[in-house]
């Protein structure tokens, strides 16, 4: 086990001298990343390796509710979900955390009071980041004063793909400084970034800046998380531990949907950064729907039959 | 018992976007067999689906041609299978449709199942064939691709509603192109047969659309669209052909101009019409 | 920036449970004859030998071994069927018959990869995703050719060659046949194929096939047997061509016995293959491509990368990424769908590699061997990587043709391509770079068959594979692979 260690965390001191340190990152190939992915996706899982990862996998899941039109009602149900994601069965462990709106952290605090679940805010002008610094970090001060314990905050890509690192870096300092003892995670929204050595240098930038995670999206862009992208980004957070100490935490989310999707994930943790990442402490899906095929496949292995999506909640 | 069952007719659509849909017009009209008895209501396309399938055929031609050359090839291989099972019914179509007698019908079906497994087995040697590396005087490595010119207008043939058909749609296709086509006007049934089965062969939507309806009225839209990249003039009788080729010189359209049935099956003509070369320099040095 | 170690250990100890794929997919019987003019026959002098599984030491079923007399007999059968039937057969009709064994075997593909991991030894994961659809491919592939042959641009109406013997490895058992049989099927030959003496399963299988699709009888005869075999059919005056892949050692033996006569002769032989690796490589996918290089059916490849040329400024950083990644290796059942290298073909060739490897460690080089646990049954070689090897070190020199990885340095782009020619061999080489000029320059002076960029091991039935110098000549693949079969 690595002890992280300040001391060894490189200092950045300078646009200049960041920009070098990205650029001298090694690039990604394409087509051996996207066949490397593909060819952990034919690993096989299968009884109690299955029936493991499948507990694991909840145990990571952020259930997400980002729509406009979330009720408060759908919270409370979200919520009581996420503590207890089948009420029949008490050995189901809790999901890793619900993920919400600033505005909605308060409501779900007091849904889940001090059980093990966490409540992650996406702020900084989630999804687009399009705002001042000033709102953005008046965004992640309400929902740390409404009780949240993680703050999911995303990147300005637009900074970031014309070149202007140091602003992007500047952001994710001052938004750490923000969040104190409160979990940082870093959407990179890599669908927008689309080439891999992008992902792979913005994963170091927002590492640098101090992010607790990083994370591949925020759900609402076409291309959500893929594997490759995963990939690169569980390669990025291992190259980093190994030069810096620092075990620093991925989240994919959006568009991950079933079982065999998240199993595949859990591989791809399992051989690339290793096991110590299969934790909910450094590994998450942002999900909504997932967490109800991962509930109908636990009960499939249990009952030898497959269930009905009525089985459970809705929410 | 066969005498008492009253036979099921079915009603023959266009193919736009992967989906058998009547025309947008609501307009239909009465083919007939070659002997001139009642044979099937067909739609009657209008400028409006001609536009609605070079919508479709443009939107997938990009991953058509990114699709690697050996599925391509599997795709057109499984229309020869589906073709193969239903010789019988193309074979009594054709011979309803072109007027011949049951033995020269099946004997057009099988060449045009074989042409069909000949275009199979081009896909993934065009490149080949028509490409290259080129010997250029100076440090470089310099080769070329042929590439498919985007979106096809094929007028198929009138007379050879099936074999001709599957000849000039089946070379665009081979080579990356997408195709939009306006059937044989008197004899639409064997082509839109090939159509369903297209529809059964794992074509992805789009690539492959049929358009039934007057050929007077429908080619100048073909000719004249921008976002056609090429045009198969092939089932255009008489002059037409040459104003055709004008209007379609408007956006710089390749045109293949008809020839008639005379052509040498072994012939790359076809296949060689809708390419364009695509050449790569790269320095080489330490 | 500083290096701090993650414990190996910490890698890939999610441990997954067996996921075995079922031997009786296979359905196999208990004996097999040789498949001469369409049918299964007993060998005239009645021999059998055993077809073990080199991952239990079982038998798997018992062969028929060919006699000089067998030879004779398939070999008039290919007469026979290339004069009465094949010649006079259309490139039209002949490419139906292809595309039919193409998609016969991708319907029992299953079947076939379970066989052949149980013959090779090779894990079923490779078998079932690269040797079998790659055989289907090769089929399809050559189908298309049979009636377009007047435009491969060997001029107007191109002939055949004849009845052609062809002699092939144990480590791509199925798809070598399909490199042989497909090219020379569509261009109008008739073969006698002989599958090699310790995986003769899949081309047996690949018989029923080829009477399912209703080949004429006699097109294809499939002869198991052993060198002996080999050698009566390559001396037999009835055959036109042959074509050969396996040693260099027996290449040679087979180029001077044709010498003298008119015989056709396309060889594959052995391979050296240097994978040169650049400080600019895209380094998690070279890592990879090293691993696939060399590892990919436990070394049993002619074009394995088995040098790796390594620029000095990298070297300590690419030893230590490449060592973390040997040890996650899952070594084992090769019906396990997870394992990712699997036994060793033969124990003659497992006594090879030992005896080779035996050599690195006297000869001073730094033996790395994975601490994985092999089965008590079978044979099995850990993943071994050697550093510290120099151009002398019979390692570097010798093909060791098993799961063993020779690290050696460079410092400019000459002294790569120098150390990678240094060697009799010339079949593949890899170079990793993401610098495209240079890369072309490396692939410009690598006296090697084929090379690799930014990738390694990729085969493709459109794409010409071959050696240069004693890794023999002649393509198989692609338009140039025609050329082997045709009168030209």
């Amino acid at each position: 086990m690595v002890i992280p260690d300040a001391s060894t965390m490189p200092a950045v001191e300078s646009e200049a001298q960041l920009r070098a340190l990205l650029a001298g990152l090694c690039g990604v190939d394409a087509v051996g990343a996207e066949a490397r992915a593909a060819k952990l996706a034919t690993r096989s899982i299968k009884r109690s390796t299955k029936r493991a990862a499948l507990d694991l996998a909840i145990s990571m899941v952020d259930l997400t509710a980002l729509e406009g039109a979330d009720s408060p009602g759908r919270i409370v149900s979200l919520c009581t979900k996420a503590m207890r994601p089948d009420p029949r069965d008490p050995r189901v462990p809790s999901v890793a955390a619900v993920c919400v709106y600033a505005d909605l952290v308060a409501q779900a605090r007091t849904v889940l009071g001090d059980s093990s679940v966490k409540v992650a805010a996406v702020a900084t002008a989630f999804p687009s980041g399009r705002a001042s610094l000033r709102v953005k970090l008046a965004d992640v001060s309400d929902a740390l004063d409404a009780g949240a314990d993680e703050v999911d905050m995303v990147i300005d890509r637009g900074a970031f793909l014309s070149g202007r690192v140091g602003q992007v870096f500047d952001e994710i300092v001052a938004v750490k400084e923000v969040c104190g003892r409160a979990q940082l995670k870093v959407i990179l929204e890599t669908g927008e970034l689309v080439t891999y050595d992008n992902v792979r240098r913005a994963s170091w930038l927002a590492m640098l800046g101090g992010a607790d995670f990083i994370k591949t999206s925020t759900g609402k862009v076409v291309v959500s998380a893929t594997t490759p992208v995963a990939l690169v980004m569980l390669e990025a957070v291992r190259d980093f531990a190994e030069s810096t100490g620092h075990l620093v935490g991925v989240k994919v989310a959006g568009g991950i949907r079933n079982s065999k999707d998240a199993i595949h994930y859990l591989v791809l943790v399992n051989e690339t950064a290793g096991s110590s990442w299969l934790t909910p402490d450094l590994f998450r899906f942002g999900a909504s729907s997932l967490l109800n095929d991962l509930l109908m496949q636990r009960l499939k292995q249990q009952r030898g039959a497959y269930v009905r999506p009525d089985e459970f909640s809705g929410d | 018992m066969s005498d008492s069952h009253v036979e099921v007719r079915k009603t023959y659509k266009l193919l736009i976007d992967g989906a058998l849909a009547r025309s947008e017009s609501g307009r239909s009209y009465e083919v007939t067999t070659a002997a001139g008895a009642f044979l099937a209501n067909v739609a009657q396309g209008s400028r409006k689906d001609v536009r609605a399938a070079v919508v479709a055929a443009r939107a997938a031609q990009a991953n058509w041609w990114s699709a690697t050359a050996y599925n391509r090839g599997q795709v057109i291989y499984r229309l020869a299978e589906m073709a193969e099972s239903r010789r019988a019914e193309l074979a009594e179509h054709v011979a309803l449709s072109e007027g011949l007698k049951p033995a020269a019908a099946q004997v057009t079906v099988a060449r045009a199942v074989d042409r069909m497994v000949w275009y199979a087995g081009w896909t993934d040697k065009v490149a080949q064939v028509l490409g290259g590396a080129n010997p250029v005087a100076g440090p470089f490595f310099n080769f070329s691709l042929p590439t498919p010119s985007g979106v096809v207008g094929v007028v198929a043939p009138q007379e050879s509603s099936l074999e001709g058909f599957v000849d000039c749609v089946l070379a665009p296709l081979c080579v990356g192109n997408t195709v939009v086509v306006l059937a044989s006007q008197l004899r639409p049934t064997p082509a839109l047969l090939v159509g369903e089965m297209s529809t059964t062969s794992d074509f992805p939507t789009g690539v492959l659309n049929i358009v039934t309806g007057f050929t007077q009225e429908l080619t100048p839209t073909l000719a004249s669209h921008e976002d056609i990249d090429g045009i198969d003039l092939e089932g255009v009788e008489g002059d037409a052909a040459d104003a055709l080729a004008k209007v379609a010189a408007g956006s710089i359209k390749r045109v293949l101009r008809p020839r008639g049935r005379h052509d040498d099956p072994t012939s790359l003509r076809r296949l060689r019409a809708f390419v364009e070369t695509s050449t790569v320099w790269h320095t080489i040095g330490q | 920036m500083t290096q701090h170690h993650l414990a190996n250990s910490e890698l890939g100890s999610l441990d997954y449970d067996p996921a075995p794929e079922s031997a009786q997919i296979a359905k196999l019987k208990g004996a097999y004859g040789l498949f001469i003019d369409g049918q299964f026959t007993d060998p005239t002098q009645h021999e059998q030998f055993a077809s073990l599984n080199p991952a239990t030491e079982e038998t798997l079923v018992t062969v028929a071994h060919a006699s000089a007399e067998d030879v004779d007999r398939a070999v008039a059968s290919a007469r026979k069927a290339y004069d009465t039937v094949w010649s006079k057969t259309t490139g039209a009709r002949r490419a139906k018959y292809l595309f039919r064994i193409a998609r016969i075997i991708q319907e029992r593909s299953r079947e076939l990869a379970v066989v052949e991991t149980l013959d090779n030894g090779k894990p079923i994961r490779e078998s079932r995703d690269v040797d079998i659809p790659l055989a289907a491919a090769h089929f399809f592939y050559y189908a298309g050719w049979a009636d377009k042959l007047d435009h491969a641009g060997f001029g107007a109406d191109p002939r055949p060659v004849g009845v052609c013997g062809q002699i092939i490895p144990w480590n791509f058992p199925l798809l070598m046949a399909a490199w042989k049989l497909a090219p020379a099927l569509a261009a109008g030959n008739t073969c006698v194929l002989k599958p090699a003496e310790t995986t003769p399963l899949s081309a047996l299988i690949l018989a029923e096939i080829l009477q399912q699709a209703e080949l004429p009888e006699g097109v294809v005869n499939i002869i198991t047997g052993d060198g002996s075999t080999g050698s009566a059919l390559v001396e037999h005056p009835g055959v036109d061509k042959i074509a050969f892949t396996g040693s260099t050692e027996v290449g040679r033996l087979i180029q001077q016995r044709v010498a003298t006569t008119t015989k056709r002769l396309t060889l594959e032989l052995g391979g050296n293959g240097a994978n040169i690796v650049f400080d600019d490589a895209p380094v998690d996918e070279m890592i990879e491509g090293i691993i696939d290089g060399i590892f990919f059916n436990q070394g049993h490849v002619c074009c394995a990368g088995s040098r790796l040329l390594v620029q000095e400024t990298i070297a300590d950083e690419v030893l230590r990424r490449l060592v973390r990644r040997v040890e996650q290796l899952r070594v084992g059942d090769p019906m396990d769908k997870n394992t990712d290298v699997g036994a060793i073909n033969s124990a003659a060739q497992l006594e090879r590699i030992k005896e080779l490897t035996a050599f690195g460690e006297s000869e001073g080089a730094t033996r790395y061997t994975s601490s994985c646990a092999l089965p008590d049954k079978g044979y099995w070689f850990a993943p071994t990587v050697f550093a510290d090897v120099t151009q002398s070190h019979r390692i570097a020199r010798e093909e060791i043709f098993g799961p063993v990885l020779s690290v050696l340095t460079f410092r400019t782009p000459e002294e790569a391509v120098a150390k990678a020619n240094n060697t009799n061999y010339g079949l593949a080489c890899g170079v990793w770079s993401e610098k495209g000029s240079r890369t072309l320059w490396v692939a410009q002076r690598l006296r090697a068959g084929v090379v690799w960029a930014n990738t390694y091991n990729r085969f493709d039935p459109t794409s010409p594979f071959g050696g240069v110098r004693e890794s023999g000549f002649g393509r198989e693949g692609g338009r140039h692979g025609l050329e082997a079969y045709l009168n030209v």
